[in-house]
Order: C-alpha cells, then sequence, then structure tokens
C-alpha cells in the first residue's frame, strides 16, 4: 500500500499550498463528516458482530438443540387431476383411486434400501437412482417411490413402517388416471407422466417440482394448468427415531378442474371402429364453429401405461415400433393430399377468371407439359370435359392445364387463406405446419428457382405440397362455410379468434361444391359415400409415395408405397354442418377411405334425427320431470 | 485519459481484500452446495470474479471525470434500460427483474443502476456552489434518485429500490443540509413511513410482521428466519467445519448460496469465522474512506462515500436479516452471495474507488 504523500505540493489536504484553481475542489470540509461516518461504521459491525454473539456464543447450546430437532417430514397430499369430458358432458378420462408408497429420506439407512426394494418388487438399480434424481429435494420432503400398489405390496408396506424396521416408509392415498379403454381417443387426450431433469431445465418448467406428474401429450399437456391441481402438504416434526411430535401445518390438496371437449364420444367410436387394423387418420369438424367432433390417429398407443411411471419394456416397445403409434397423424402427418386438393385448385382459377364452368380441355389420357409427359389416372382418357366433370371424375389433365393458367403464386394466396402451410392453430401440442409452395417458399427453402412445370403436380395434389387431415379438414370446411375458414378447437374457447374470411365469390364456390357433389352424386369417383337423403358433398384422393417410374422397376417397393387414400367431403350441400377428412394410408385409391367418411358423416346425421324424432315424446313428459337426458 | 503516476499506485490493498472475502463466498457456495441441485454454482461465481476484475480494471482507467461528463448520457441509458426491463423483462416468481439476451445471461439492470446513482448524486453535488444543500436542490436530486427508485419498486424489488437511498443521504450528509430541513425530513418521515404501509405488498406487510415475529409464521417467511438463526446459532465459537452443518446440509436453511449465504458460513465456520470476514469487510471500507480523504477533488470524494454507503446498507441489511436484526428483504450480500449482475456492480464500483486514487495527485 503506498504511504501517504503529506509533502506533496499538490496535495489538496495541505492548506498552505491551495491555488485558487483547486479552492472549489476543496474537499477538507467534508473531513470531519466522514470520519462521523466512520463511527457509524463501527457502530453498525459492533450491532451485527453482537448479533452473532447472541446467537453462537450465549445461546449456542440452545440453537444446537432446536438444530437437532430440526427434522420436519412433510409428505404431500396429492391433488386428483380434472376429468376430461365430451362435448355432452359424459367422461373420457376420470381417476381412481390407488395406494403409492413414498420414502423419507431424512433418516433414511442405506442398508434398508435391499429389503425395501424386494418387499415393493422394485429393481434396486431403479430405487437408488431415483434416490439419487430427488438429492436435489428439500430432504424432509418425501419421494414417491412406487405408485399402484398390489393389496401384497399394501401389506406390506403396513407391517413394515414401524419405528423399529423401515419408519421411513410412508403409505399415502391418492389418484391415478384412468384412461378410456382400447386407446380411444388416445392421441388428443395425450398421457401424463412424471416431470423429468431435462423439462426442469427449461423456462415454461420453472413452477414445477422434481416428483410432480404434469401433461406430457395432447390435452394433458396443453391444458394442464386447468387440468392439475395443486398438490397439499402435511408437515409433521419429527424426533430423530421418526415418531410425529407436532403437526406443522395441512394444506388441502386443490381438485383440478374438469374440461369439456367439442369431441363427440359417439361419433369418435364410430370414427375409431372404422379405422380399426388400418394406418391413417380421420378428422371430423363442425365447418361454421370450427369445434372437433372427432379425431382419429391410427395406429394409436394405450396411455395408461405412461400414466404412472412407464415400464422400460413398454417404452421400448412403443419407440421401436416401425407404424410410429405415437404420431398423431390428424396434426403430424405431412403428405401430399392428392386430389383431395383439386376443389382449392378450381377455385383460384374460377377466382383469378382463369376458367368459367364452361370451359373445357380434352383428356387423351395424359400430356406433356414444358418436355414432361403427365398422365391422367384414367389411361384412356376422359375425353373432353368441363370442371363439373373434371371434379366428379378427378380428370388429371383439366387440372393439369388449369395450374398451368394459375401459376404457383395465385394458388398460394388462396391456399394460405384456406390454411396451408401454417399451423391451424389447433388447441394440442407439437402441430406439423405442412408445406404450401410457393416461389418465395422455393427460393427460401431450397434456393432454387420456381419452374412452371413444377406447378403441374402441385395442381393434383403432388409435387412439394404436403398437408394434415387436420389441414385438409380445416381448408375443405372452408370451402363448406361459403370462404369462412375457422380455427379448429378441441376445447370451446370463450375469446375465439376470429375466423379468417375471404372476399371469395359464392357463386365460384358453388360452382366448386357443385363438382363435389358429383363426385359423391353423379357416378364420381366417390360414389361409396352416398348416404340417402342427405346431400353430401365430397372428393376423392390417391396420393403417389413416388414416381411411377420408380414402382415400376420393382414390386417389392410397390408394395410398400402403396399410395395412400384421402377422402374429404361434407354435408349438407348447403349449410354444411360436418366435414370429414379420412387419410388411410397405403389404402390404394381414393374410394378406399369414402365409406369411413361415409360412417362418421352418417352417426353424426343418425344422431341428429334421432334428437329431432324424441321431440314430440319430450313434449308429452309429465309435469314436474326432471328433465331429457340422454 | 488521464496520466496515471504508476501501476504501484492501483490500490492493492483494496483488491486483496475484495478478492479474499469473493474467495471465502465461493467456498461457502461450493460447500453449501454439495449434494443440491446448486452443485455447479461456484463455479459460475469464480467466472463472474473473473469478469468483475476485468471490469473493475477497465473501470480503473476511464478518467473518472469523463465518466461524470456523461452522467446525462449514463442516467438516460439507466431509464431506457430499466423501461425495457419494465415491458420485456423476464418474470420470474412474479417480479420482472431481469433482461435476458441471447446465450442464457440474464442482466439485473437495477444492480448496474446503482453506479449510475453514485455518478448522478457526485455530479449534482459537485456542481452546487452553495454552503449548503438549498431545498429546491435536494427536491431536485430526490427526484433524480427517485424516478429510477419508482422502476425497480414496480418490478417489484423493493429491496434493490432500497440501496439507492443511502447514496442519496450521504451525499446530501457531505454537501451540508440545514438543521430545519432536518427537522422537517424527520418529521415527514414520521407522517409517511406508516401510510406507505397501505402502499406495501402483501408479501412485504407479511415480511415485515414476521420480522416483528417470527414464530408468526414458521413455516412460511418466518420459516427462513428461524432456520437461519438456528444455523448460526448451531455455528457456536467454531463452527461445524466445513460442508458439515446440518442446517445447511439437509436443507433446511433457504438458498444458502444467495441471500443466506452468510449464515451458512456463520454455521460452518462459528463466531471466529464471523468476525474474520466482517472484519475483512471493515477494512475494506476503511480503505474506501481513505480513499475518499485522499480525493483530489469532490467528486472524487462523494464517488467513493457513496459507494461506501450504499455497501455499508448491504451488509447492515443482509447481516441483520440472516441474524434476525432486521426484515428478510432479498438484498445480496456483497462479493458473497452468488448472482452475476450483483458481483460485477460491486467490482465496478470498487473499480470507481480505484480510479479516484490513481487520480489523487493529478490536478
Amino acid at each position: 500500500m503506498p504511504a501517504r504523500m503529506n509533502g506533496n505540493p499538490n496535495d489538496p489536504l495541505n492548506p498552505e499550498k491551495l491555488d485558487p484553481a483547486v479552492l472549489h475542489d476543496d474537499t477538507s470540509f467534508a473531513l470531519n463528516k466522514i470520519a462521523f461516518f466512520q463511527y457509524i461504521s463501527v457502530a453498525v459491525f459492533l450491532f451485527l458482530i453482537a448479533g452473532f454473539w447472541k446467537l453462537q456464543v450465549q445461546n449456542n447450546e440452545l440453537y444446537s438443540e432446536a438444530a437437532e430437532r430440526n427434522r420436519i417430514k412433510s409428505t404431500p397430499i396429492i391433488a386428483p387431476r380434472g376429468k376430461i369430458l365430451d362435448r355432452e358432458g359424459r367422461t373420457i378420462v376420470d381417476n381412481h383411486s390407488s395406494f403409492s408408497v413414498y420414502l423419507s429420506r431424512e433418516n433414511l439407512k442405506e442398508e434398508h434400501l435391499p429389503a425395501i426394494a424386494a418387499g415393493l418388487n422394485l429393481d434396486f438399480e431403479e430405487l437408488t437412482g431415483r434416490l439419487r434424481r430427488f438429492r436435489s429435494r428439500p430432504k424432509y420432503q418425501a419421494i414417491l417411490i412406487k405408485d399402484e400398489l398390489t393389496p401384497a405390496e399394501i401389506a406390506f408396506v403396513e407391517s413394515h413402517h414401524d419405528p423399529d424396521t423401515f419408519p421411513e416408509l410412508e403409505l399415502l392415498h391418492g389418484q391415478q388416471r384412468l384412461y378410456p379403454r382400447d386407446n380411444l381417443l388416445a392421441h388428443v387426450i395425450g398421457y401424463v407422466g412424471e416431470v423429468t431433469e431435462a423439462e426442469l431445465d427449461l423456462a415454461d418448467f420453472v413452477k414445477y417440482n422434481q416428483g410432480d406428474v404434469i401433461g406430457k401429450a395432447g390435452i394433458e399437456r396443453q391444458y394442464n394448468e386447468i387440468l392439475m391441481g395443486v398438490d397439499g402438504q402435511r408437515q409433521v416434526v419429527v424426533d430423530n427415531k421418526g415418531n410425529e411430535r407436532e403437526v406443522l401445518r395441512y394444506t388441502d390438496a386443490e381438485a383440478g378442474r374438469s374440461l369439456q371437449l367439442t369431441v363427440d364420444l359417439d361419433m369418435q367410436i364410430v370414427a375409431e371402429m372404422a379405422m380399426e387394423g388400418r394406418r391413417g387418420s380421420v378428422v371430423a369438424m363442425d365447418p361454421r364453429n370450427g369445434e372437433i367432433l372427432a379425431m382419429v390417429s391410427r395406429p394409436a398407443f394405450d396411455p395408461s401405461k405412461f400414466a404412472g411411471r412407464i415400464r422400460r419394456k413398454d417404452w421400448d416397445e412403443i419407440m421401436n415400433n416401425d407404424e410410429k403409434p405415437m404420431l398423431n397423424r390428424a396434426i403430424q402427418a405431412n403428405l401430399a393430399p392428392g386430389s383431395t386438393f383439386k376443389p382449392l385448385v378450381a377455385l383460384a382459377a374460377l377466382e383469378n377468371g382463369l376458367i368459367d364452368e364452361n370451359t373445357t380441355f380434352h383428356c387423351p389420357g395424359g400430356m406433356s407439359f414444358y418436355g414432361h409427359y403427365h398422365s391422367c389416372h384414367k389411361k384412356t382418357g376422359h375425353g373432353t370435359v368441363n370442371l363439373h366433370q373434371a371434379l366428379a371424375q378427378s380428370c388429371d389433365v383439366f387440372f393439369y392445364n388449369v395450374g398451368n393458367r394459375l401459376g404457383i403464386d395465385r394458388l398460394a394466396k388462396l391456399g394460405e387463406i384456406a390454411g396451408l402451410g401454417k399451423e391451424t392453430g389447433i388447441d394440442l401440442p407439437f402441430e406439423y405446419r405442412g408445406i404450401l409452395p410457393s416461389t418465395k417458399w422455393k427460393a427460401r427453402t431450397l434456393r432454387q428457382q420456381w419452374y412452371p412445370g413444377d406447378m403441374i403436380s402441385v395442381a393434383i395434389g403432388q409435387g412439394y405440397l404436403a398437408i394434415t387431415p387436420l389441414q385438409l379438414a380445416v381448408m375443405t370446411g372452408g370451402i363448406a362455410a361459403g370462404g369462412v375458414w375457422q380455427r379448429p378447437r378441441l376445447v370451446k374457447d370463450p375469446n375465439r379468434m376470429e375466423p379468417r374470411k375471404s372476399d371469395v365469390n359464392i357463386e365460384n364456390i358453388n360452382r366448386v361444391v357443385y363438382g363435389m357433389y358429383g363426385v359423391v352424386n353423379q357416378g364420381g369417383t366417390g360414389r361409396v359415400a352416398r348416404l340417402p337423403g342427405i346431400e353430401v358433398c365430397g372428393k376423392t384422393g390417391t396420393a403417389q409415395l413416388a414416381s411411377n417410374a420408380l414402382l415400376k422397376s420393382s414390386a417389392k417397393l410397390a408394395a410398400e408405397l402403396k399410395d395412400n387414400a384421402w377422402f374429404v367431403a361434407f354435408a349438407p350441400r348447403v349449410d354444411a354442418e360436418v366435414v370429414v377428412s379420412v387419410l388411410f394410408e397405403a389404402g390404394g385409391h381414393g374410394d378406399q377411405a369414402a365409406p369411413i367418411a361415409r360412417d362418421v358423416m352418417k352417426a353424426y346425421f343418425d344422431k341428429k334425427s334421432r334428437i329431432v324424432n324424441r321431440l314430440p315424446t319430450l313434449a308429452l313428459a309429465p309435469h314436474g320431470s326432471k328433465g331429457f337426458a340422454n | 485519459m488521464a496520466s496515471y503516476r504508476s501501476i504501484r499506485d492501483f490500490d492493492w490493498g483494496l483488491l486483496l481484500i475484495a478478492l479474499l472475502v469473493s474467495a471465502i463466498g465461493i467456498l461457502q457456495i461450493f460447500s453449501a452446495g454439495q449434494g443440491t441441485k446448486w452443485k455447479d454454482l461456484w463455479w459460475k461465481q469464480i467466472i463472474f470474479v473473473c469478469i468483475g476484475l476485468a471490469l473493475m480494471w477497465i473501470i480503473s482507467l476511464i478518467d473518472y471525470h469523463t465518466l461524470l461528463g456523461q452522467v446525462p448520457l449514463l442516467y438516460g441509458v439507466m431509464i431506457l434500460l430499466l423501461i425495457i426491463t419494465a415491458f420485456f423483462g423476464v418474470k420470474i416468481f412474479e417480479a420482472r427483474r431481469w433482461i435476458a439476451l441471447p446465450g442464457g445471461f440474464m442482466f439485473q439492470i437495477s444492480e448496474f443502476a446503482k453506479l449510475v446513482m453514485v455518478l448522478v448524486v457526485a455530479r449534482f453535488l459537485t456542481e452546487l456552489r452553495t454552503e449548503s444543500v438549498h431545498w429546491k436542490d435536494l427536491l431536485k436530486l430526490c427526484g433524480l434518485v427517485g424516478v429510477p427508485m419508482l422502476f425497480v419498486m414496480r418490478q417489484p424489488d423493493l429491496g434493490t429500490a432500497m440501496t439507492y437511498v443511502p447514496i442519496l443521504v450521504m451525499g446530501v450528509f457531505l454537501a451540508g443540509l440545514r438543521w430545519q430541513y432536518m427537522v422537517l425530513i424527520a418529521l415527514l418521515a414520521m407522517v409517511l413511513i406508516p401510510s406507505s404501509w397501505f402502499l406495501l405488498k402483501d408479501y412485504q406487510k407479511s415480511r415485515i410482521l414476521t420480522f416483528l415475529d417470527p414464530a408468526r409464521d414458521p413455516k412460511g417467511d418466518g420459516y427462513q428466519v428461524i432456520q437461519s438463526k438456528i444455523a448460526i446459532g448451531n455455528g457456536g465459537m467454531w463452527g461445524k467445519g466445513v460442508t458439515k452443518g446440518t442446517q445447511t446440509r439437509y436443507q433446511f436453511l433457504p438458498v444458502p448460496h444467495t441471500d443466506f449465504v452468510f449464515s451458512a458460513f456463520g454455521e460452518e465456520h462459528g463466531f471466529v469465522g464471523v468476525v474474520f470476514v466482517l472484519g475483512l469487510y471493515f477494512l475494506l471500507f476503511m480503505q474506501i474512506v481513505q480513499n475518499a480523504q485522499t480525493a483530489p477533488d469532490r467528486g472524487g470524494m462523494y464517488i467513493c462515500m457513496c459507494i461506501c454507503a450504499t455497501l455499508l446498507f448491504h451488509i447492515l441489511v443482509n447481516v441483520g436479516m440472516v441474524v434476525g436484526r432486521m426484515p428478510v428483504t432479498g438484498i445480496p450480500l456483497p462479493l458473497m452471495s452468488n448472482g452475476g449482475s450483483g458481483m460485477l456492480s460491486v467490482f465496478m464500483m470498487l473499480g470507481l474507488v480505484n480510479n479516484v486514487r490513481l487520480l489523487r495527485f493529478v490536478n
């Protein structure tokens, strides 16, 4: 430390040497005050040291004893999660009561662990691994080591948790998630599980603690805040033998709130049954408000296997399955929609004044564009067709020509309004966006120029285009609703987003809808979807997964890469109430998907007519009866 | 840029004490973190100390007159950043105090604002030509300090906002205030402080009530203080030894790496250790005070003394809290508590003090 230089001629502390310029900077006026502050600091430090003296020297014994006594044990009171109900209030997901065993770690004796693991049929390695993971939780909080105890395991805990054997064991009554059988609605519901360590590091998960059970997928995840209750806590002071001395605090659990979906259980069951043994997806939606009535993805998984802690074997089995049962195909299958896309192409062309209902093209069974031959699905050709015939017979050559006139960007503009190429915004996590190609899109993602030839395939729903079954339902629903595209919802949203309205000419929409009416009712490709007495409109789609040349090269490959069958339909023709999109993977041709859509729509209208027909009976109900529950 | 006499004029004593206290802090964070989710925090703390040293060095090299000259700009930037915090800050436990930068860095602007407050007060008072502070000037100065305080209180972070007050009080105290004003302020305080009770948030009220009676809510706010007192008392004269404190180890002690780092230290090192560290802090203050006494001009003196005042306030409130003599406020212990922004701001303050020292012979 340098010595203070009192002899320095410029030292401001030396009053004799002051020159006027420094005068204002003279700090000597404050020297007394600085000294005063020094006394204050001494006082502050003495005040603090006195505090430590009192605690550490005078009352050391008292506090040491308190620290010794300081064994607070805390066990959670598990809050039941809220139920999930269908649109009529029928329970889809419930809870059932079960017993769980908790381990308190404050007085845990390591040598007890093997015996405890054996008694509870737990893997010893798994048990110690779990204890390691919970190290960061306060010691006085007991941790769950096994749920869904069998009667034998309950008996083991009951007979061993006395202070002399395994006082660290604690039996708790709790609630377990009860999911529907047969994987019903599995992808929509999702599943719950314990929050993982990796998740705890994320900002969104700050509010959770190690051991919390939270929604991991689907509705369980999306609406976790509503469904998850607040666990209560029971805190007791225990002595060093583990005996309870006093109850410090008891906070009751706060149950989660129930959640009502827009899904109709009857329609869901019909859709699930129609997809049984098949790969693909069904989405049924009310095009007037975007409410999802049914949503199926197959193959599915059993959410109850995840409900507690999933067994290693089950996990591996699900994750290694080539058919990807965890994928919610309704929102995560990014596929070429094939000819189901044609109504949108037709609408865009009509809107731009490029065709009208009388425009015709000749279909000889195929046509060359920009040096490439594009064949029609009907090799012999459709002859000369207008818009209505082209939609009804799904003539590819007609749409090659229309697409060629239209160009990609005018199509992309309408496609964007119809909700393609971006998330539909449904209230489910991890939705895929699909691909809506445009010149900008190609420049941005592929860094390539858009060639007019690229448009030819897009015009029949192939090429770069990729959409999800939900997007197909939303897109077609908007056409069915006269040009109003709703955001799909699984839970009614009080502050619903405004639908995307377009200034599409209703006359043009009617022309397209008439074509789709022809598909089902005038000998078109979707005639199997006919329902007597109901004006069903639809469109088939057969989407290739590989080029014709590749498929011809190997029969095995052709079998593996069998075309995807699509069908999208809505009814009635005027003021549509329901739109259904079906993806039947490797279904071959679009007419294979049509009966599935028909069954789901039939369920809707059957149910509606049942309710209407019952009305007279209701009118005769006696006075004072309690209403007319189904 | 000023021309300095020699690198030997750098305040090595100040640096040595600061490093010693920081090292003890790192050891304590290491010890308390064993077997908890904070087990790697001591590493971060070392990195903060290194960055702090670099900042201290850089600030030592910038003539503080230059900094005083840039006060309007610094003040403007600070207000802007506080506004950004208020609107775009990261919300953690209901408080919006941090600005997040890409790469996971979080800045607590209110910590760095202390430096600006010191410079604002120093510049304002240096420019006064009167014998004592006129009431108009006093109001202006209160306004200058009050605006950022209001922002910080709104975050809400009453504790950090309070740390600006000693800077103002020390400045005005040194500049001189007529006794009539003092009486008036005392009267106002007697009226305003009880009435401000109604403006406090519930958790703040509950902290004050708990301070007055820790047994009121033994598992809530009182829990922290009771556990902290048990930890310190458990330490006794010589302490339980590193990682041997049961209060810290079994996590009865809340946040033993930040606000309650000193009670963890008290449990493990006892009364002797506590007196040693408090002694180091005292030496640190006397070193800063000495620099104030030898400062070349009023600006330098105000800077040193205002820094001294706010640091002393931190220690009084934090250490007072862990022994149950002050309410729980969440003010960190300078140089020991874990926390990047707080650590950096302390080292920057020490850089300012050094800066004043290096210029003491330069006219």
